[in-house]
This record gives C-alpha cells, sequence and structure tokens, in this order.
C-alpha cells in the first residue's frame, strides 16, 4: 500500500501526519517506507532523526556543443521549447537550469555535435531509524524545477507493507508528482477558511488524477463543521480529526513527535493505521 | 516604485494574513497574488473582477489517429513517459507531457500537433486597497512559475499607469520555481516564518535562496510566543546570514477570526497580532526609505 500525504495549504500538518503514521506502523511491525518527496524544504528527518546510511547526487543531462563539430545551423534551437539553447553569433549559448532534459537538441543536430553532460541538481539520502527506512530528496538552492529530483527519490524507494508518501504543498506540478502511483492519498487540512479553500482545490488536483483521497482534519474543534459539510457533499471521508492542542504545537516546536508526547495522539494514529490497513 | 515579497520557505506560517493587512496599512498598493497554487488572499480583499484571461502555460502534444501509423517511435522517444497506450491507442498523457515537442519534430508522419495548454486563469481586479492581479492554477496545472511572472509583469504595469508606489507580493512556499519567479528583482522579502525546528530549518533554506539571487530580505518571526528560545534562535540565525528582523508576531485567536470575517486582521482588531503587524509596517517602510537595513 502505497500513501500520499498531501495538501493544498501548506503548513497543515502532512509531516505531523506522515511521520507519526510512519512510526506507529513500524510499532506494530510493519515493514514501512517513508519518503520526503517535500524536496524544497524536507522535514521528516527533524522528527524521525534517521542514522543517514547514503547520499548521492541527483543529476540532470544537459547539453554541451562541440564547437570544433558545430556549423552553426539553429536546429537546435529550434526545437527547444524553454530557450536553454541558443545559437547567437558563432557561439552556442546553453541555459542548463532552463533545460528541461528532453534530449530533442541532441536528436536534432545532423553533425552529431551535441553531447549530454550530467548535472547536479539535488541530492537524495537514505537511512534507518526504529524499523522505518527514511529517503528523502534534497533540492539545490536556486534551482527551479523540484519534479525531476521527486521522480528520481520515487526509483530508488524500495518496496514495504507501506510506503509513506510526504507530498509538498500545492496543487500543480511537484505534488502531481510525488502522489502519481500511489494507492490512495490523504488530505491533511485545517479548520480555517484559508484551510477550506485549499483543501477543496487539492481534492480537485487528486480527483484529476483518479486517485481517492480521504482527509485529515489537523487542529479540529467546534470549528470544524464546514470541512465536514465539505467532506459530505464530496463524498469525501474524514479519515481522522486530530484535536488542536496547545501541547501539541509545543512538541511539534522542538521536534518532538505527537505519538511521543500524547497517548490519545497515539491512540489516534493507531486507529488511522487501523483505517488504512482495511483499504487494501 | 517598491516591491515587497512576502515568501516563508515552510507553508503555512502566515504569509498571507500578513500580506492582507500590510496592504491595509500601506494605503494604496498593487497586490499580486503569486502564490498560484493556493491563492487565498482573495479570501480577505474581497476582491471585485474587472477583467479575466486564460493562462497558457505551454504546449501538449495531441496525436491525430487519422495519420499515425503506430511505429512507436513517440514512444521511445519521449523522456516523460507520456505516450500511453499501444497499436491504434496511441494516445499522449496530458499531466506527463512537458510540451518539448520532441515526439511531433521526429514524428515521419506529421501526425502530432503542439496545441496551446491552457492551465488555469488570471484577474485584475479592484480592491478598496488597490487594483489587484491574482489567478487560479488549473488542478494538477503546470507552469506556476510563468504565471507567477506574468502576473508580477502585470502588477508592475499596472503601478506605473497608476502612479502607485507600491506592489505588494504574496509568495508560495518552497524554494523552486514559483518562489524564484517571485523574488527576482524585488527591492525587499519579507519571509515569514514560525519558530519551530521545521520553520528554522526552512528559514535557513529559503536565506540561502535570497542571498544567491542577491536581494535584501529581513524575517517575520509568526506566533513568536510558541516557542520563545526557538525565536531567539531564528532571529539569531537570521542576523548572521546578514538578514534584517523585521518583528514578531504573537499567536492570537483573532487571525483565524479576521479569516472567518473576511477582512486583514488590522481592520479586525487593535491590539495583539495585529498591533504586531503595525509594527512590522512600520520597520518595512524605514528600511525601505533608509535603503536598506542595519544588521
Amino acid at each position: 500500500m502505497r500513501i500520499g500525504i498531501a495538501s493544498g495549504k501548506g503548513g497543515t500538518g502532512k509531516t505531523t501526519v506522515a511521520t507519526n503514521l510512519a512510526r506507529v506502523a513500524a510499532m506494530e511491525h510493519l515493514s514501512v517506507v517513508y519518503l520526503d518527496c517535500d524536496v524544497e524544504e524536507p522535514n521528516g528527518q527533524i522528527f524521525l532523526r534517521p542514522e543517514v546510511k547514503w547520499r548521492r547526487p541527483v543529476t540532470l543531462p544537459v547539453p554541451r556543443v562541440d564547437l570544433e563539430v558545430c556549423d552553426l545551423c539553429g536546429e537546435c534551437g529550434e526545437i527547444c521549447e524553454f530557450s536553454a539553447i541558443v545559437p547567437i553569433g558563432k557561439k552556442v549559448l546553453v541555459f542548463p537550469q532552463l533545460c528541461h532534459s528532453c534530449g530533442g537538441c541532441r536528436l536534432v543536430c545532423p553533425l552529431q555535435a551535441i553531447t549530454e553532460i550530467p548535472r547536479e541538481v539535488a541530492t537524495l539520502m537514505g537511512g534507518e531509524v526504529g524499523g522505518v527506512e527514511y529517503l528523502q530528496g534534497l533540492l539545490n538552492i536556486g534551482e527551479a524545477m523540484s519534479p525531476p529530483v521527486i521522480r528520481a527519490l520515487k526509483a530508488v524507494a524500495p518496496q514495504a507493507e507501506l510506503v509513506i508518501v510526504d507530498a509538498p504543498p500545492g496543487t500543480s506540478c511537484p505534488v502531481v508528482e510525488a502522489v502519481r502511483g500511489c494507492d490512495r492519498v490523504l488530505l491533511v487540512t485545517e479548520p480555517t477558511p484559508f484551510g477550506l479553500h485549499d483543501l477543496e482545490l487539492a481534492m480537485d488536483t487528486i480527483g484529476k488524477l483518479g486517485i481517492g483521497c480521504e482527509v485529515v482534519i489537523n487542529r479540529a474543534g467546534a470549528n470544524g463543521e464546514a470541512t465536514r459539510e465539505l467532506c459530505r457533499n464530496r463524498g469525501i471521508e474524514i479519515a481522522a480529526e486530530l484535536p488542536d492542542r496547545r501541547s501539541i504545537a509545543e512538541a511539534y516546536s522542538r521536534g518532538e513527535m505527537a505519538v511521543d508526547t500524547d497517548p490519545d495522539f497515539c491512540d489516534r494514529f493507531l486507529a488511522l493505521l487501523r483505517r488504512i490497513e482495511g483499504w487494501s | 516604485m517598491k516591491q515587497i515579497v512576502v515568501i516563508s520557505g515552510k507553508g503555512g506560517t502566515g504569509k498571507t494574513s500578513l500580506v492582507a493587512s500590510l496592504a491595509a496599512l500601506a494605503g494604496t498598493s498593487v497586490l499580486a497574488d503569486c502564490d498560484v497554487d493556493a491563492a487565498d488572499l482573495y479570501l480577505v480583499v474581497q476582491p471585485s473582477l474587472v477583467e479575466r484571461y486564460e493562462f497558457i502555460g505551454g504546449k501538449r502534444a495531441v496525436i491525430d489517429h487519422d495519420a499515425c501509423t503506430a511505429c512507436d517511435l513517440c514512444r521511445s522517444l519521449c523522456r516523460y513517459n507520456a505516450i500511453t497506450g499501444g497499436g491504434e491507442d496511441l494516445s499522449v498523457d496530458p499531466i506527463a507531457c512537458e510540451g518539448c515537442g520532441v515526439c511531433a519534430w521526429f514524428c515521419p508522419e506529421r501526425a502530432i500537433d503542439m496545441v496551446d495548454a491552457v492551465e488555469g486563469e488570471w484577474y485584475v481586479s479592484d480592491t478598496r486597497l488597490g487594483p489587484m492581479v491574482h489567478a487560479r492554477l488549473n488542478p494538477a496545472g503546470e507552469n506556476s512559475g510563468k504565471l507567477v511572472s506574468l502576473l508580477r509583469a502585470e502588477a508592475r504595469s499596472i503601478a506605473e499607469i497608476r502612479r502607485i508606489d507600491t506592489i505588494l507580493v504574496d509568495g508560495s512556499p518552497g524554494i523552486g520555481c514559483p518562489v524564484i519567479a517571485s523574488i527576482t528583482g524585488a527591492d525587499l522579502i519579507l519571509v515569514a516564518t514560525e519558530p519551530t525546528l521545521s520553520g528554522l530549518h526552512d528559514l535557513e533554506r529559503v536565506i540561502g535562496l535570497t542571498t544567491h539571487f542577491g536581494i535584501p530580505a529581513m524575517v517575520v518571526v509568526n506566533k513568536y510566543d510558541i516557542n520563545e528560545a526557538n525565536t531567539r534562535r531564528i532571529e539569531e540565525l537570521a542576523t548572521k546570514l546578514g538578514t534584517g528582523v523585521a518583528g514578531r508576531i504573537r499567536f492570537d485567536p483573532a487571525v483565524t477570526a479576521a479569516q472567518v470575517a473576511g477582512v486583514p486582521l488590522v481592520e479586525h482588531s487593535s491590539d495583539g497580532a495585529a498591533s504586531d503587524m503595525v509594527e512590522v509596517w512600520k520597520r518595512v517602510r524605514w528600511t525601505l526609505s533608509a535603503g536598506g537595513f542595519v544588521t
């Protein structure tokens, strides 16, 4: 079972749900893989504190032009949709950060003057903690494109009884890349107008991918009624509600996990795990 | 003209609430909601729509089945695994397609067309705080960075035409493509963070980004009283990294109450977090008029 943990709005508790779920699943002796796909700002390690076992770079192929061979025909500039390779005067300029690594310029070059060289854009890291296999990607600062890094991370992820994909916030390409291939998605929301609005966008996004989803209401209280109503109207079930407690917020601020802080949260995450096991 | 951009690294640290209040305090400014994935600013500034446009994010490949001979060359050339099905049913997964056009270029039957991909809409609106540009990216839409650049260019042109000297930009979380598009060429970046280890970790990376692009930045610690020791660590880190400190905002249920009421916090209350935001605005204005901050 592969589960995506996503949200439209940031800061609603994706990492809280993902890490605590991983912890209770490991306590229950399931084989668990946790993938931190928020490669722009991965925070899972702050809570799970894995022992790092390996690191490896993520590279993307970008063109290099051999000007000895190139006759400046301009075909490469023609095919490139991203203005990443531009013949100008007696030179061919390459802008690696604009390159989407489609390989078109190399294919189109009639003189085979273009080769592809690897460019490092991120680092993958793997480790282990308390029965949870931990993997994360970390995008280099200044790099724009996270989806290829997420793809690379997913490609090295091992199989397990439970694979938890901690997705980045939003509703666009990075989220799509993270949750693609998941059996189901948990959408984490908070009962505020912004949370409600972005939950609806997230439901549309996951729905468009044809993946089933359920909702976790974080910091829930009396004000959760609008969220519950939205879920009823959309026919989407609420998988769990996590109450709003200052003690949990304070523990979070110190990098401590909810299930270690509050037995009630431990019970709630166990119940969530049972529910997830019922899906398969 | 001064462009102030609010970003955060970590999501949910109060960017939009801060932008709405700064807009209310600024008098008239041009507002740009560049968090196009989850655009919430309109919920608290109540814009009235003036213009609406389609956003063309890029191109998408479409296979003409009458011309296709199912040679499968497109599939072997596509690096995004966007060609799906087989034989007569060869088709393009529009979500996986990157729009590079390699399949169309090399198709021996010229059976593939590259068509404009509508990835959302963008709007020009009026609000009582000034003109506003905002957008709605389609679910699972692509090229949010391009949409952000478009919104910012539009905000600049409105500011020039209407002689408004402040542009306030609500950015998105993270450090990737839409964030980079939000900050390039800005005069001042406000980084909203929270006193948690996650906030601290993400702040360090986002300051790395502002430094990378050489744009002055100041940090605002939201909900600072959740963990004052971490607040001090954040302020020390900010100073060490050559970033200014624009202030602290306390945890205050009035922030959510203002959202529910659909107004900026400083119009909803005058004490608590609202008064903290007033102090942040004073500091920002002073920094901009002094042409820099003292670290």
